[in-house]
Order: C-alpha cells, then sequence, then structure tokens
C-alpha cells in the first residue's frame, strides 16, 4: 500500500516539475517574441530626441506623435499606402475569385481528366522558369511598368489553391447527389452550397493573399520603373534601409538637422504604420488558420 | 481541356479492344455531363498555362544569345556551343555565392525545423488556456510583418546608438562598449539572417504541428494515463509519434528549398561590408542579370536560374522517393 501511494505521488512531483519547465520556457518564448516588438512600439510613441539618445527601452519615453505626424507628412509614404491598398484589394479579389474557379473542378472526383489537370498546377510547384524567363514574358505581355504586372501575373498560388480544394473535397458526398437529383446544375451548385459552405478557407486564403499583396517587394523593384505607381514597401526601402529620407526634394539646412534627429524616431512609427494593417485583421481570421496549414495531398 | 479528351481516346485505344465502344462513350458522356466544371477552370489553365509555362519555354534563354530586340525564338542559338552560358557556373563569384546559399539554407533548415516541433509539443502541454492562448497569438504576429520591415526591425535593433542590443548588453555587463553593428559583419551574416528568420517564423509554424496534436484519439491519452504515463512519457510516446509524419512531410518540402533561398531577405540586408556571406545565388543572378551590363548577362542570368531550378526538382523528387521508401510519407 505505502509504496503504491509513493509511486503516485512522485508521478505528481515530476508531471509538476514537467508542466513548471514548459511554462517557464514558454514565458521565455513570449519575451523573445514580445520584447523587440514592445520596443518598436515604445519608441514609435516617443520623443524624436529620446529615440535619438537611445533611452527608450520598453515604454515611452516624453510621450509624443511626432514620429507619426513625420510620417503622415511625407508625400512618398502616401503615395506608396495608396497604392498598396489597390494593389492588395484588386489582386486578392482576383486571386480568391480565381482560386476557387480552380480549386472547385478539381475537387470533384467525377471530373474526368482530374489528374492530368492537377499535375498541370502542381508541377509549377516544382519547377518554374526563373527570375529571367518571367521577365521576358512581362516585357512581351506589355506588361512592364504597367500596374496589371503586381495583379495578373500571381493570380493563381498554387499552395493555397490545393488547401482550398482540399477543403472542397471535405464537403459531404451525399450533398452533391442530392442536389443533382434535383437537378441542380454544377455552376448552381458550386455557387449557392459549395462556396457558402467554404467561407472559413475563403477567409484564410484572402488573408495569405492580402498580406502577401501588402508585402510585395521583389516583384515591385523588378517591373516597376514609374514611382507614381510603386506599392509601400518600396518607398519603405528607400527610408528604412537606405536612408534615403530627403531624396529627390531640395530641403533647408535646419530641416535636415531636425530630420536627422527625427530619423530614427520616423522610422520606428513607420514600421508600426505599415504593419498596423495586417496585425489588426489577423487576430479575426486566426480560429481559422488550421484550415490554412492543412497540406492537402496532390493525388487524391 | 481537348487536349484531354484526345489523351483519354489515346489511352482507351490501346486497352482491351471489345470493350472499346462502350468505355469510349462513357468518357464523352462524362466529360460532357462535366462541361460546366470545365468552364469554371478554363481561365485557371489559361492563367497557369501562360504565367508558368510560357516561362518554361523560355528557359531556352539560357542555351540562346539573347538580344531582347529578337525575341526568345528569334535569338540564335550560343555560337560557342549550346552551354557556352553555363560558364558562369566555374565563375569563382558564383562559387561564393553557391557555398554562401547552402550554408544559409542548411542552417536555417537544422535551426528552424526543430523549433516549432518543440514550440508545438510545449503548447500542447499548458494546461493554462489564457497563456496557451497568449503565446500562439504574440507568436503568429511576426509572421505577418514584411521583409522590409523585417530587416529594419533588426537594423533598428542591433543599431549602436538607438538599437535594444545595445541597451540590453550594458544592463547585463555594466561598461561593455557596443560600437560595431553586426549587420555590417560576414561572419555573424548567417546567424543574424536564421535567428532572426527563427524569431519571425517559430510561432506560425507550430499550427501545423498543433493541428496533429489536436487530432490524438483521447482514449490512448487515457489509456497511457491508467497506465502511470508521466506526462513527459505521454510526450515521448504519444505526441512525437502523432505529428512525425507531419514533421517528415515538412522535411522534405524544406529539403526541395534548400537552393531556393528567397531573394528578398538575403538583398535587402546585404551592404558592401557583409557582401561575402550576404551574395546568395538569387541575389548573384539578379545582380548579373539586372544590374551588370554585358551582351550575354541575361543569358548568363537564364543559365543560373535553370540550374537552380532543376537542382531544386531532383532534391525534391529524390528526398521524396527517399521518404516514401523509408517511412511511407511522402508529398506524392
Amino acid at each position: 500500500m505505502k509504496a503504491k501511494r509513493n509511486t503516485a505521488i512522485s508521478v505528481c512531483t515530476s508531471d509538476k516539475i514537467f508542466y513548471a519547465t514548459v511554462n517557464v520556457i514558454m514565458t521565455l518564448v513570449l519575451l523573445i517574441v514580445l520584447i523587440p516588438m514592445l520596443n518598436v512600439v515604445a519608441s514609435s510613441f516617443s520623443s524624436g530626441k529620446a529615440v535619438s539618445e537611445g533611452k527608450v527601452t520598453l515604454w515611452p519615453v516624453s510621450f509624443s506623435l511626432d514620429g507619426y505626424i513625420e510620417v503622415f507628412k511625407n508625400k512618398n509614404i502616401l503615395i506608396g499606402y495608396g497604392n498598396t491598398i489597390f494593389y492588395t484589394v484588386v489582386g486578392t479579389t482576383l486571386n480568391v475569385i480565381m482560386t476557387v474557379l480552380c480549386a472547385y473542378p478539381l475537387s470533384r472526383s467525377d471530373l474526368p481528366g482530374r489528374n492530368f489537370l492537377m499535375f498541370l498546377f502542381s508541377f509549377t510547384m516544382l519547377f518554374n522558369g526563373g527570375m529571367i524567363p518571367n521577365f521576358v514574358l512581362m516585357k512581351d505581355l506589355n506588361l512592364l511598368d504597367s500596374r496589371l504586372v503586381l495583379i495578373i501575373p500571381g493570380a493563381i498560388g498554387v499552395y493555397n489553391m490545393i488547401i482550398t480544394r482540399t477543403n472542397f473535397q471535405q464537403l459531404p458526398k451525399e450533398l452533391l447527389e442530392a442536389a443533382k437529383i434535383d437537378g441542380c446544375s454544377d455552376f448552381r451548385f458550386f455557387l449557392t452550397m459549395a462556396l457558402p459552405l467554404s467561407k472559413a478557407i475563403i477567409a484564410v486564403i484572402t488573408l495569405f493573399y492580402a498580406v502577401g499583396h501588402w508585402n510585395v517587394f521583389f516583384n515591385a523593384k523588378l517591373y516597376l520603373t514609374t514611382e507614381s505607381k510603386m506599392p509601400l514597401q518600396i518607398f519603405l526601402q528607400q527610408i528604412l534601409l537606405a536612408n534615403s529620407l530627403t531624396s529627390g526634394s531640395n530641403i533647408e539646412p535646419e530641416v535636415a538637422a531636425k530630420l536627422a534627429t527625427m530619423a530614427d524616431l520616423l522610422k520606428y512609427s513607420l514600421i508600426i504604420v505599415a504593419s498596423l494593417p495586417v496585425w489588426c485583421v489577423y487576430p479575426f481570421i486566426q480560429k481559422y488558420f488550421v484550415q490554412g496549414v492543412m497540406i492537402g495531398s496532390i493525388k487524391g | 481541356m481537348s487536349t484531354e479528351k484526345v489523351k483519354t481516346q489515346k489511352t482507351n485505344t490501346k486497352t482491351k479492344a471489345p470493350k472499346n465502344d462502350i468505355k469510349l462513350q462513357n468518357n464523352f458522356k462524362n466529360i460532357k455531363a462535366a462541361w460546366q466544371l470545365y468552364v469554371l477552370l478554363l481561365l485557371p489553365v489559361i492563367y497557369i498555362i501562360i504565367f508558368a509555362y510560357v516561362p518554361m519555354y523560355g528557359v531556352q534563354i539560357a542555351f540562346k544569345d539573347f538580344r531582347p530586340s529578337k525575341g526568345i525564338a528569334g535569338s540564335a542559338w550560343a555560337d560557342q556551343g549550346l552551354f557556352e552560358h553555363f560558364k558562369i557556373l566555374t565563375n569563382a563569384k558564383f562559387k561564393d555565392a553557391f557555398v554562401n546559399t547552402i550554408v544559409v539554407s542548411v542552417y536555417t533548415l537544422i535551426a528552424g525545423f526543430p523549433i516549432p516541433i518543440l514550440l508545438a509539443l510545449s503548447l500542447n502541454v499548458m494546461r493554462n488556456k489564457v497563456f496557451k492562448k497568449t503565446v500562439q497569438m504574440v507568436s503568429y504576429l511576426p509572421h505577418f510583418i514584411s521583409t522590409v520591415v523585417m530587416v529594419s526591425i533588426l537594423t533598428q535593433f542591433f543599431n549602436t546608438k538607438v538599437g535594444l542590443f545595445g541597451q540590453i548588453l550594458k544592463t547585463l555587463v555594466p561598461g561593455a562598449t557596443y560600437t560595431v553593428s553586426p549587420m555590417g559583419s560576414a561572419n555573424a551574416f548567417p546567424h543574424l539572417y536564421v535567428w532572426s528568420g527563427v524569431w519571425q517564423n517559430m510561432g506560425w509554424s507550430t499550427i501545423i504541428y498543433l493541428a496533429a496534436l489536436a487530432s490524438i484519439d483521447m482514449e490512448q491519452t487515457e489509456a497511457a494515463m491508467i497506465d502511470g504515463a508521466t506526462r513527459f512519457q505521454r510526450v515521448i510516446h504519444i505526441d512525437i509519434p502523432a505529428i512525425l509524419p507531419t514533421a517528415i512531410i515538412l522535411l522534405i518540402m524544406d529539403a526541395g528549398k534548400i537552393m531556393s533561398v528567397g531573394f528578398e531577405k538575403a538583398f535587402l540586408m546585404q551592404n558592401d561590408t557583409n557582401l561575402n556571406a550576404s551574395e546568395i545565388i538569387s541575389t548573384y543572378s539578379y545582380k548579373r542579370g539586372f544590374i551588370d551590363t554585358g551582351l550575354n548577362n541575361f543569358s548568363q542570368a537564364a543559365a543560373i536560374g535553370l540550374f537552380n531550378s532543376v537542382i531544386n526538382l531532383i532534391l525534391v523528387v529524390t528526398v521524396n522517393k527517399i521518404s516514401r521508401k523509408v517511412s511511407d510519407t511522402s508529398l506524392w
């Protein structure tokens, strides 16, 4: 009896130690992720002087909104913001439409030639033409330096298409059979049954595509030349990394001196302004994420 | 679609003769019945052919003396042997870029693969739901940061005047001096690249493992508890086997990407002083094709791209094959 009770207690304590260790580790993880972000937020709400003297850690020092005011005074940032909103809204709409159009038929096991068609799409994940042939294609299609180049070429992300297809495959087969008996066409079933039942996955791919458009940098750098068409990330790179705050404009010395103390503050505020829209949307879709990362099998 | 029809016909004529007609008829019937599905697929198929398969046709630029004015078809084949432009692959600069790419990607794989697994296992063990949700919510956030912003956060973090790193260092080690940012150091580049990537993606990468862990049978857990297994033993004998197939699939996908380190982050982290370590294949190819001027630079850049794509393809196919043999888990 006594021995038995002892083991029971020892199991309990070893579990307790394990749970405690896990909690300590997770607290550390939380801090490691959180602290650099908190520092950016705190800095963005501090005064230019406090930031440039390196006084800000995790709480704003001499609170001010100067950084944000300066960000919204910058003409390029406003242009970039407007362009990015345009690319994100139009691009994501096209993405989602094309993706569901592609995913639904491929989810139907009664589609003749499905394996071949599926191969046509999934092979592009394994092999692609590369940067140069793509550039030549954009040139031949007259898409270079056109706003469409950030919208059309990435219209279907094959990975997103596959997770959407997997989702459609999970619709009960009886649903389609019953609808067919009642004389429902494929179009109508797709529009009135399959799509409304797949709101969660559509929300997820919408977020994925929207984030992709919001963050686009390389394609804009490669394909666009006119400044007025550039998305936000291009201007961010100029200001945040290339330090060309004053690019293209003649400014007076005292303004330049003021900008120098403001430079780092402006960067922190800009980081927040550039990331905030995505961070505001994501918590609402977070509960559906699991559906977005399930690996759908390419076959099946 | 029409090619698909032809294909089914062909395969059918090859099969047993007597049933041929009926089968053929059935096929036509099925295709006809599914016409609405084909209509839905029309735009996506046109899209994928133009934007994925036409560039594949374009890889012949690597074998030609490409002149933009003449186009792909009009340009002549490379006059000093078909593989003339592939000589760039023996160039010392390319070799450096190749080594840098491998270093960064293997390091990313070693650090980036196990950490999300450990994190997911830990999250799954946690009993305080609020705390668990908080960790998840916060650790997913960095995933949505753009590369430009990520690199700026990194640069600001290590900034010698205003950065948090210097402040932490000075708090922990009183009297320490911090005057040189590691952002300009070639030796520090792989570490910064990899660990900032881990910081950004470790939370996000747990989602897929958490999904696998959520599908563990309760009966199994209960049986283990009745047998007196500790929570740690359950992690070892129940949780880990449950996520193993997922882990293998992800490992295949990661291994297949070893040569395709993304352009953006390395390019944005590059500066004159760390170029020795930060020049990777994609940035080198970009500079060769778009920054350097030379008659055949475009073809050389295409040759690098093609080389890279072929290696990637071989890698994925091989790893998939090995995994199917060893563990019965595979992508296809």
